[in-house]
């Protein structure tokens, strides 16, 4: 084995007066030059490639069928968002409850909606009809009072909102219970011993230290549900992708229209992902005093302090 | 009954997880204004001992009484009852409970962790309870961080903190769970300060402790506890100076 001799220094220089020469990282170079070569080339074809219909993708990218359609994917994703979130927190909360019944099903809930895919659900939900031909209220095994043709209220619509916000709520409830779970148990230790009850103790302070956790896991969701909104189309729901659809079955102009739904599913999601990254930052930035505080304050008195005040007045 | 004038009375009180027997027994007294401070090695029981008394670990046998009224449990035409979760609730807002762990609020500053229960709890306008705090805040010499979060408080000062919490709430008596135990050497001094404080007001004080200075100058009564039972009890110049049990001289030579 040999060592490198070690060099003296140089004299009258002191050592905390030397900045070291950077490490060039020739890999970086190399790596860096074959990337831009392939981007290049790829832009290259895609600006130059005419089947792209550049023209095209213009032309209808602002068109009122496209806008429409737009609409209804963005009204689908936030209802079948708020709807799955509502279902997942009492779903979640049943889980971790003591009670057997609730837990049992509350996993079969989340078992049968995780497990069986989304468009098969949208498709199901859709056919109901088949299944169950009036839909009523009355007392269980007895007598009903009123009843509806099953066909009248599953619309597209609804069959799309149910499918969705159902295939939600069991993801929901799942990321509700872990965030519920990873609040440490003193926490409800210390809550109770103030002799809050368990449902103050739950919304004051369990709740709003899970949301925290739970709020990346939401906005991901969130981003998902806006793709899986495109299965809608197998419904002849006029969403994004559909109204797409619809306009190249009449002029053949099937990729520059998809083009055009790409372009605005990329849009979309791009502006949730900086809703939920400044979602995320005013909540990590409450331990700050001053003004980082004062701009979370409606948030959180939007999310958990609302109405408070009134009901002690 | 005898012994009407105890504010907590416990009867032949025992736990077990599973078939491990950690509360064998126990049976005390604490008038108002006492501080009893229980002592022994870990694993003795003393923890379990402490959260029993708020019912934040159900007793497997034996009964609590604060004030005269057994807790988590009531008298109904003549059979006793389990309490509902509320009623339990109701029943613990006189009995403080600070942890060795502190279990702060971290989403509330000191003072939002103070005014919490006051205002959910019994419905006292925020102003009043934010009046409340700032008096609770200054006796325990943290006026000046009403608006820090726990997370920039040392650990100290979030113990101080947690007790000024409990006290918001005007309990009878005091649980303090070993509260010094998860603190810097140097911080023990505040907080142990904080609750000689408190003694010297008339506090009725229950303290798992490992402090034996503290229990030996501020303790009325002295419990040792060792395998789920109370070994030895009485006046810490008694038990501290003329240990009368071979456990308790043990312990007492190691931790003296």
């Amino acid at each position: 084995m040999t060592t490198l001799p070690e060099e003296a220094p140089p004299a009258q220089v002191e050592a905390h007066d030397l900045k070291p020469i950077a490490l060039k990282h020739p890999s970086w170079w190399a790596g860096s030059a074959i990337l831009l070569v392939a981007l290049a080339s790829f832009v290259q074809i895609l600006a130059t490639n005419a089947n792209m219909q550049w023209p095209v993708v213009g032309a209808y990218l602002f068109h009122p069928e496209i806008l429409a359609g737009l609409q209804r994917t963005l009204v689908l994703t936030a209802l079948a968002m708020i709807i799955g979130l509502a279902f997942g927190v009492v779903l979640a909360i049943m889980r971790l409850s003591k009670n057997p019944l609730f837990q049992a099903f509350s996993w079969a809930w989340i078992w049968f909606f995780r497990g069986v895919p989304p468009l098969v659900q949208l498709i199901f939900w859709y056919n109901l009809a088949l299944l169950f031909p009036t839909i009523g209220i009355g007392v269980p095994f007895g007598p009903q009072f009123v009843a509806w043709d099953t066909n009248q209220l599953i619309t597209p619509f609804s069959a799309a909102i149910m499918g969705l916000s159902l295939t939600e709520s069991a993801y929901a409830a799942e990321m509700i219970r872990a965030g519920i779970q990873a609040v440490s148990g003193g926490q409800a230790e210390a809550a109770a011993s103030l002799g809050m009850t368990r449902a103050q103790s739950l919304r004051r302070i369990i709740l709003p230290q899970a949301l925290r956790i739970i709020i990346p896991p939401i906005g991901n969701d969130t981003i998902s549900m806006l793709k899986f909104t495109s299965l809608v189309s197998v419904l002849a729901l006029p969403d994004l992708l559909y109204s797409a659809q619809m306009i190249y079955s009449r002029t053949y102009q099937t990729i520059p229209l998809l083009l055009v739904a790409t372009i605005w599913y990329l849009v979309l999601s791009t502006i949730l992902t900086v809703i939920e990254h400044r979602i995320e930052k005013y909540l990590a930035g409450d331990h700050l005093p001053g003004p980082a505080r004062l701009q979370m304050a409606w948030l959180k008195r939007l999310m958990w302090r609302t109405g408070r005040v009134e009901r002690v007045a | 009954m005898t012994m009407a004038h105890a504010l907590l009375r416990v009867e032949r009180l025992s736990k077990s997880f599973g078939r491990h027997r950690v509360l064998d027994g126990i049976s005390m007294s604490v008038d108002t204004g006492d501080v009893t401070c229980i002592v022994g090695p870990s694993g003795s029981g003393k923890s379990t001992l402490l959260r029993c008394l708020n019912w934040l670990e159900v007793p497997s046998g034996g009964v609590i009484y604060l004030d005269g009224v057994p807790v988590g449990m009531r008298w109904h035409k003549g059979k006793l009852y389990e309490m509902t979760p509320n009623q339990l609730a109701g029943q613990r807002q006189h009995m403080g409970m600070v942890f060795q762990g502190f279990h702060l609020f971290p989403h509330m500053t000191a003072l939002e962790n103070i005014i919490e229960a006051p205002m959910v709890v019994k419905k006292m306008k925020r102003q009043e309870a934010v009046q409340e705090a700032f008096v609770l805040l200054d006796k325990v010499g943290l006026q000046d961080r009403a608006d820090y979060y726990p997370r920039q408080l040392s650990g100290g000062q979030q113990q101080r903190v947690a007790i000024a919490r409990s006290l918001a709430m005007h309990p009878k008596l005091m649980l303090f769970d070993e509260p010094t135990s998860a603190l810097d050497p140097e911080l023990v001094g505040e907080v142990l300060g904080v609750m000689r404080q408190l003694a010297e007001e008339g506090m009725t004080m229950v303290v798992v402790t490992h402090e034996m200075s503290f229990a030996r100058d501020v303790a009325d009564h002295l419990i040792f506890m060792d395998g789920g039972v109370i070994v030895e009890a009485g006046p810490p110049s008694v038990v501290l100076a003329k240990p009368q049990h071979a456990r308790t001289k043990a312990f007492l030579a190691r931790v003296l």
